[in-house]
């Protein structure tokens, strides 16, 4: 062990705390109410047209996003760190930028960009391609709000485990392309795992910027935020817990995948 | 669950035709078609929309700019948006590395429960987030405090919905930590906080401030969580994300606009100045 | 190297194939054509603002079983009544509008989104002034009127907290500061302001659950929001009708773009059948048969109020809620600098 008992046990002592405090009560709170109707209550509220709508929506959202994202991150981690690029911490905080606009912002940006006065807005509605109020401008909110994160836990993975064992298999004449499927992939695999964990989070749970491209449409452009959004505003408390629910349920079922992947490639 | 590195089995090939071409970009790269693609897309999923917001907020010229962004409210809230998201950052980075730590290198009861819903701020939208702290933190809450519609609230929240970064930033390398050099270190009579000051945390560093990077970035853009909680007080609890939303609301989308550019222009300068320190930090580094 | 092109290619595929793909969310097609379009099946575009929906659910389906309905389908859409204006600006495809307050109506004229004479075809179908439904702004207090709160008076008590919304964030919120305008003028305003409401959050469901979350001992609101909360299971809440208030009215338009299916929806929602709906859920039919009908459910204040008394909305907007000019943004700046230690 690296640390003495008793700092061991006052770390564990303060994180577990902090999290229990900030994290774990919150949460505890939200599963409360939201079972507090039954489980059978739940259970029809999640399964009504609207919620399993809503639920293949953010799926399919999610599922376009997030893989796009995290080929966007892979590729971004290795220009930043392997290559000889001019600008590169400009280009880290280009990246990084998303996340420090407001979803209304976001929204007025895309508006501004796709709208029907926007700069692209008449040009792609005349070659009949609808991005704004439909599933592609959804699709580019959540892009946008999720851009930094698969570079930003693979950077400081490749940063750690240095560039040695590429070194060598260039050395040994693997190609490129060998090398990172063999070598460079399987080291920040924990990067790349977290990084889609939380990218699929944030995906999952995105709300501001989807909710002003989206229109809102009953039934087609409503995701699980915006269906909870929804059900709030009806004075349906426990619809939108039950909702809400479900996004965690997807949550933590990306987090456990990743996981489960994660060990497989250990057991390797 | 570290990998551990392999050396070359002998120094590097003296120089040949493959070794130059190698040295001109470090191995593992990706070469000129990736970094391209990637500009590319950096272009239009984030800076083609930011230039048509910078557009938009020079629409009635730099006067009516230098209005919208100076006035009174305005620049109250700029200035507790910055303060509060700097304070987020630090106690994330903080928070971060100790549960970071716990998760990896602790063991306990219900550590793979609470490794699954560090993430779960993320995947809760946001109005349930604000309805669960204003229970928790607010005039009815359950523990008697009631930190609603203030600064602490605010803080608060936001510390909340950015957990997340400070321990999954950390999380990864700490994983893949070579614990070599600890191992050596400590059979060669290292106490733990010298291993730890010495050799663990230079090497978390950049992760660290990644994370606190990313938790900046994300409080100063929030808005849905903070907005039920916060009550919204101009000059107290406002925060910028607000009063953007408050001009477009009243049909200002240049002033709206304006503020926004102003907010990333200080976002981004932060963030430059983080990865600077990143740089610095790691200079010495391979 | 292959495969990465390969894959990068795929992705960027994928997003323009989501792109014409997009089109089954819209089954009308990318076009802005009108909603009549393709053989047979016409659909129509309701985009509203959110209390409403629970009525519409109701009214489309009747709708739907009358002639004019029969085979047309409903894309509904309902949010923040400002949004969803901002919403059909950019361009959301829309063949009614029912929104929360004129102004929202009235942004889409310029564009041509929406008629010049919107008003006047409303009212030709039976809608008064383009009005679907009105309502009064009211007061809701804890069960049992702890505070004994009867009149805009009693909110100025000494240690009274009001929570209403705040009128910039939520341009529907401005139906309350209209009200406490009517009663007492700009002095009265200044004083609710400034030393009674702690709070205001960013919309008129949110100031509803900070109430209800414990903040507060009156909340200002509209008659129907109440009502609606109430058939909706809210609890331990009680309605005071002020002596004196302002009426809220909501607008109803069809849109520029829209064929006689729309047109044919508009004047069905100020139909009878529609109406007593809209006054089930607690919305003053504007409808005069009807209203005549459920008069027991909706009491008049013996003194009423409208936008009009005071010149319309545009003038409103630029003395009370301009941003940089209006009074009542003067009055928000200087209550934060008061209370600002």
């Amino acid at each position: 062990m690296t640390s003495s008992r008793g700092a061991q046990l006052s770390i564990r002592f303060v994180a577990l705390a902090y999290l229990a405090v900030l994290l774990l009560v919150p949460i505890g709170i939200v599963l409360y109410r939201t079972f507090e109707p039954g489980v059978g209550e739940v259970w029809s509220s999640i399964t009504t047209p609207a919620a399993t709508s809503a639920f293949w929506l953010t799926i399919e959202i999610t599922a376009i996003a997030v893989p796009l994202n995290t080929v966007f991150g892979i590729v971004a981690a290795l220009a930043l760190v392997r290559s000889r690029m001019r600008g590169k911490r400009v280009f880290e905080a280009l990246i990084d930028l998303p996340f420090a606009i407001s979803p209304v912002v976001i929204g007025l940006a895309l508006f501004l960009l796709y709208g029907r006065q926007g700069w692209l807005g008449p040009t792609l509605s005349n070659a009949g391609i609808q991005v704004i109020f439909s599933v592609p401008g959804m699709v580019l909110a959540t892009i946008f709000v999720c851009l930094p994160f698969v570079v930003r836990e693979v950077v400081p993975v490749l940063r750690e485990i240095g560039d040695e064992q590429e070194q060598a298999a260039s050395t040994l004449g693997a190609s490129r392309w060998q090398t990172f499927w063999r070598i460079t992939l399987p080291a920040i695999r924990w990067g790349v795992a977290y990084g889609v964990v939380l990218s699929t989070a944030r995906a999952i749970g995105e709300f501001g910027a989807v909710s002003v491209v989206s229109g809102k449409i009953s039934g087609e452009t409503v995701t699980l935020p915006l269906l909870v959004e929804n059900r709030f505003s009806n004075f349906d408390l426990a619809g939108a817990y039950a909702a809400s629910a479900l996004m965690a349920v997807i949550a933590l079922a990306t987090l456990l995948a990743m996981t489960v992947l994660q060990r497989k490639g250990d057991a390797r | 669950m570290s990998t551990t590195t392999l050396t070359p089995a002998g120094p590097a090939p003296a120089s040949s035709g493959r070794t130059r071409r190698r040295t001109a970009a470090r191995s593992g790269g990706v070469g000129g078609l990736g970094l391209g693609l990637v500009t590319l897309w950096l272009s239009i999923i984030v800076l083609l929309p930011l230039a048509a917001l910078a557009a938009k907020s020079l629409d009635g010229g730099l006067g009516a700019f230098w209005d919208s962004v100076s006035s009174r409210q305005a620049v109250s809230a700029l200035k507790f948006t910055i303060v509060v998201s700097v304070i987020v950052a630090v106690v994330n980075a903080v928070a971060g590395l100790a549960i970071a730590w716990t998760l990896v290198r602790d063991d306990f009861p219900g550590r793979r429960i609470v490794n699954a819903v560090i993430d779960l701020p993320f995947a809760m939208p946001t109005i349930v987030a604000g309805i669960t702290l204003l229970a928790l933190w607010g005039p009815a809450s359950p523990v008697g405090v009631n930190l609603a519609y203030t600064q602490i609230a605010v803080a608060l929240a936001l510390l909340f919905v950015t957990l997340p970064f400070g321990v999954r930033a950390v999380q990864p390398v700490l994983i893949e930590l070579d614990r070599d050099m600890e191992q050596a270190a400590a059979s060669l009579g290292a106490r733990p906080l010298t291993i730890f000051r010495r050799i663990i945390f230079p090497n978390l560093f950049p992760a660290i401030l990644s994370g606190a990077a990313l938790s900046f970035a994300r409080a100063v853009g929030e808005f849905g969580s903070i907005v039920l909680i916060s009550g919204n007080v101009p000059f107290r609890t406002q925060v910028s994300s607000v009063f953007i939303f408050k001009q477009i609301e009243s049909d200002n989308a240049g002033g709206a606009a304006a503020v926004a550019v102003v907010l990333l222009g200080v976002a981004l300068s932060m963030l430059i100045a983080l990865r600077f320190i990143e740089y610095w930090g790691n200079r010495h580094d391979v | 190297m292959k495969p990465k092109i390969l894959l990068s290619t795929l992705a960027a595929a994928a997003l323009l194939v989501a792109g014409c793909g997009g089109a089954s969310d819209d089954s009308s097609g990318a076009s802005a054509s009108s909603s009549s379009g393709g053989g047979g099946k016409t659909s129509l575009s309701l985009v509203a603002y959110s209390t409403p929906e629970v009525v519409y659910d109701e009214i489309i389906p009747d709708f739907q079983a009358t002639p004019e309905g029969k085979g047309v389908s409903f894309k509904t859409s309902y949010g923040a009544s400002g949004d969803q204006s901002r919403a059909v600006l950019a361009g959301q495809k829309a063949d009614i509008v029912a929104l929360s307050l004129a102004p929202d109506v009235d942004k889409l004229v310029p564009d041509k989104l929406v008629p010049a004479d919107w008003v006047t075809q409303t009212e030709a179908d039976g809608g008064a002034g383009g009005f679907v439904t009105t309502s009064l702004v009211s007061f809701v207090v804890r069960k049992g009127n702890p505070k004994g709160i009867h009149g805009w008076d009693d909110l100025l008590k000494p240690g009274v907290k009001v929570v209403t919304p705040n009128p910039f964030t939520s341009g529907a919120a401005k139906w309350n500061i209209m009200g406490a305008y009517q009663h007492g003028g700009l002095a009265y305003v200044k004083k609710l302001l400034t030393d009674h409401v702690p709070v205001q959050p960013k919309s008129g469901r949110e100031a509803l659950q900070t109430f209800t979350g414990g903040e507060g001992d009156v909340l200002i609101s509209y008659e129907y929001e109440y009502a609606t909360a109430v058939k909706k299971g809210e609890k331990n809440l009680q309605l005071v009708q002020p002596d004196d208030t302002f009426l809220i009215q909501n607008p109803i338009a069809a849109t520029s773009s829209t064929g006689a299916a729309g047109k044919a929806f508009v004047k069905f929602a100020l139909g009878d059948a529609a109406q007593q709906h809209f006054a089930d859920w607690g919305y003053r039919p504007v409808n005069p048969t009807v209203l005549a009908k459920n008069k027991s459910k909706f009491p008049d204040p013996k003194s009423l109020k409208t936008i009009a008394d005071y010149g319309g909305w545009s003038k409103v907007n630029d003395q009370l809620f301009d941003p940089d000019k209006g009074s009542v943004a003067k009055i928000e700046s200087d209550a934060g600098v008061s209370t600002a230690k």
